[in-house]
């Protein structure tokens, strides 16, 4: 077997070009040239996506679906490219399926508060799994607070993976809900959810996955997903904050009543009664965040001209030899599967003595940009044994130098501590 | 060359670290609070056992940094034989030194002048006061509960966490 690891540039994708539409990478910090290993919180953002904003503002903008004058009709159309643009991107029949919100958490709170309040009763279930972020946990346990709906949790195994051992016992004909996490934003483990929720839909119940994490890493398609709701945010994704997507089937759409009420979402009001516009503007009250809904349509593009496909084999390698280099120190551990086949590229790790704050605090000292904590996933750190960890994540812009990068400063960690 | 983060480890908190004091819980201590930091998941709990208005004895159990443990480590030196009034008073001058404010000339800081320097790092004074704060909630309820406000709910023993 050939060791292929310390190759120079990744074959798929031309990581030294990606990085000249990046000038943040470029930057020192704390002396040192910035190692930016942070892009599972959020990632940098090209010059073309910041572009899209100033241009939007110097050109175009007028508020959308309201003006009768040419330019709102400009602002209104590049707004609706977005729309159509992430359709296509995960594979969505029609934009009626695309509600903008402001972030993934955002979405998942619209499915809690609309469809759930409508659809749950004392009893019923819903079904997550132990390695979820708060955000697919905390709207759950209050809609289950509110409704006397019981909330199920899918165990995770030793390798970081879904424990499906007990799965006929947890989804049930009492299942109403199945919400997973595509990809784990602490271990990075990608989870084959298309079966667990195909079994769902035979039982009649309703599927919703987390993509915040597995959006800007591997293709989506959300009908080979088998799911009813998907939920993103453009800022992980190259675009920028402010800007999540919920896709939700439109049958189902269509009978969940509005979640906030303004402008933009109504047909007609009087004071007596309301009725409501069609999709997806009745998930879409007040004026929306116009301009990074717009430049999210320059990462999408951006993403699209590289390839997921490409981006997914680019970070297998770097994941790879990451996981590679971090294994060669056995005073570190290394959480969630070692088989970059059904891996992403977040990795979290412990060092032996150390606490993750100081880990990171110390690696920034060297230029190294990593989370420490719990990410919020407090459930999946108990379940880990740990109080925190520390996460490195590879984006399209890293390289295998920025992991050796990391390492040194660790190998100086180790000494700086005296350990 | 010395290290940047030598002025925020000093060899005083590392040797605190690695070897934290007051870390045995009190068998009858007089009053138990916790302290966490939400935004890592680091958690502590401080116990007093007062006597005649003094701290005779007081114990940290903390899970966290190299700076909480540290500090942790030694507000259970120097508070041990404090009035509760010299105890609040020590634990307000330390929020000052955190927050880049004159500490009273008074106070001898001892160890704790070593986190000084954890000032310049913003987001790590969380870390440093979170025993602090703890300490300083613990002596308010005490006082409260003993000037018979029954709202108050004293804790004296710690808690698995």
């Amino acid at each position: 077997m050939t060791d292929n690891t310390n190759k120079a540039p990744s074959q798929t994708l031309d990581v030294a070009r990606i990085r000249q539409d990046f000038p943040i990478l470029g930057r020192t910090m704390n002396d040192k040239p910035l190692v930016f290993l942070d892009s599972a919180a959020s990632s940098q953002k090209p010059n073309q996506v910041v572009e899209a904003i100033s241009n939007y503002y110097q050109n175009h903008h007028a508020n959308v679906h309201r003006g009768m004058y040419t330019l709102a009709a400009e602002a209104t159309d590049l707004f609706e490219t977005t729309r159509t643009k992430i359709a296509k991107f995960i594979g969505a029949a029609s934009t009626k399926e695309i509600i903008f919100t402001r972030n993934a958490t955002e979405a998942i709170n619209l499915v809690a508060y609309t469809w759930g309040e409508t659809n749950l009763k004392p009893g019923n279930e819903i079904l997550i799994s132990e390695m979820e972020h708060h955000a697919n946990i905390v709207p759950w346990v209050r809609l289950c607070e509110k409704t006397g709906a019981v909330l199920k949790v899918i165990p995770i195994d030793s390798d970081g993976r879904l424990d499906l051992t007990s799965l006929d016992s947890l989804l049930t004909t009492k299942t109403k809900l199945v919400a997973l996490s595509r990809m784990s934003n602490v271990m990075g483990t990608i989870n084959d959810v298309a079966p667990i929720f195909a079994k769902a839909r035979e039982l009649g119940a309703v599927t919703l996955v987390d993509a915040a994490q597995s959006a800007p890493h591997i293709p989506t398609d959300v009908t080979e997903l088998n799911c009813d709701f998907l939920a993103l945010s453009s800022h992980k994704m190259l675009g920028p904050t402010g800007v999540g997507i919920l896709y939700g089937r439109e049958e189902l759409l269509n009978a969940m009543p509005p979640f906030l009420g303004g402008g933009e979402m109504i047909d007609q009001v009087t004071f007596e009664k309301i009725t409501y516009n069609e999709l997806p503007h009745k998930f879409e009250a007040g004026t929306p965040d116009i301009a990074d809904v717009v430049a999210f349509s320059a990462a999408i593009d951006y993403l699209n001209d590289l390839g997921m496909d490409a981006i997914r084999q680019h970070e297998i390698e770097i994941t790879a030899y990451a996981l590679k280099k971090l294994g060669e120190f056995p005073w570190l551990t290394i959480y969630g599967p070692r088989d970059t086949n059904n891996r992403g590229a977040a990795l979290s790790f412990t060092v032996e003595g150390i606490h993750p704050h100081d880990v990171s605090q110390f690696l920034d000292s060297a230029g190294v940009a990593v989370r420490a904590g719990h990410h919020c996933a407090q459930p999946l750190m108990k379940a880990l044994g740990v109080d925190a960890t520390t996460r490195a994540s590879f984006y399209i812009y890293n390289t295998d130098a920025e992991v050796d990068s990391l390492c040194e400063a660790l190998l100086d960690l180790r000494k700086f501590f005296q350990l | 060359m010395s290290h940047p983060l030598e002025a925020l480890y000093r060899d005083i908190i590392l040797d605190h670290y690695r070897a934290p004091r007051g870390v045995e819980p009190l068998k009858c201590a007089d009053v138990c609070t916790r302290g966490s930091n939400p935004s890592c998941g680091d958690e502590l709990q401080v116990q007093l056992k007062i006597v005649d208005g003094k701290i005779a004895d007081s114990s940290v159990k903390a899970r966290g940094c190299a700076i909480s443990i540290a500090s942790s480590s030694m507000l259970t030196e120097v508070i041990e034989g404090m009035t509760l009034d010299e105890a609040v008073d020590f634990g307000e001058n330390i929020r000052k030194m955190m927050h880049g404010q004159e500490v009273s000339k008074d106070i001898d800081l001892g160890d704790l002048d070593a986190l000084k320097g954890v000032r310049n790092f913003p987001v790590r004074v969380k870390c440093a006061m979170l025993a602090w704060v703890a300490m300083l909630d613990a002596i308010r309820k005490y006082r409260d509960s003993e000037a018979g406000d029954a709202n108050i709910q004293i804790t004296t023993e710690e808690t698995e966490t």
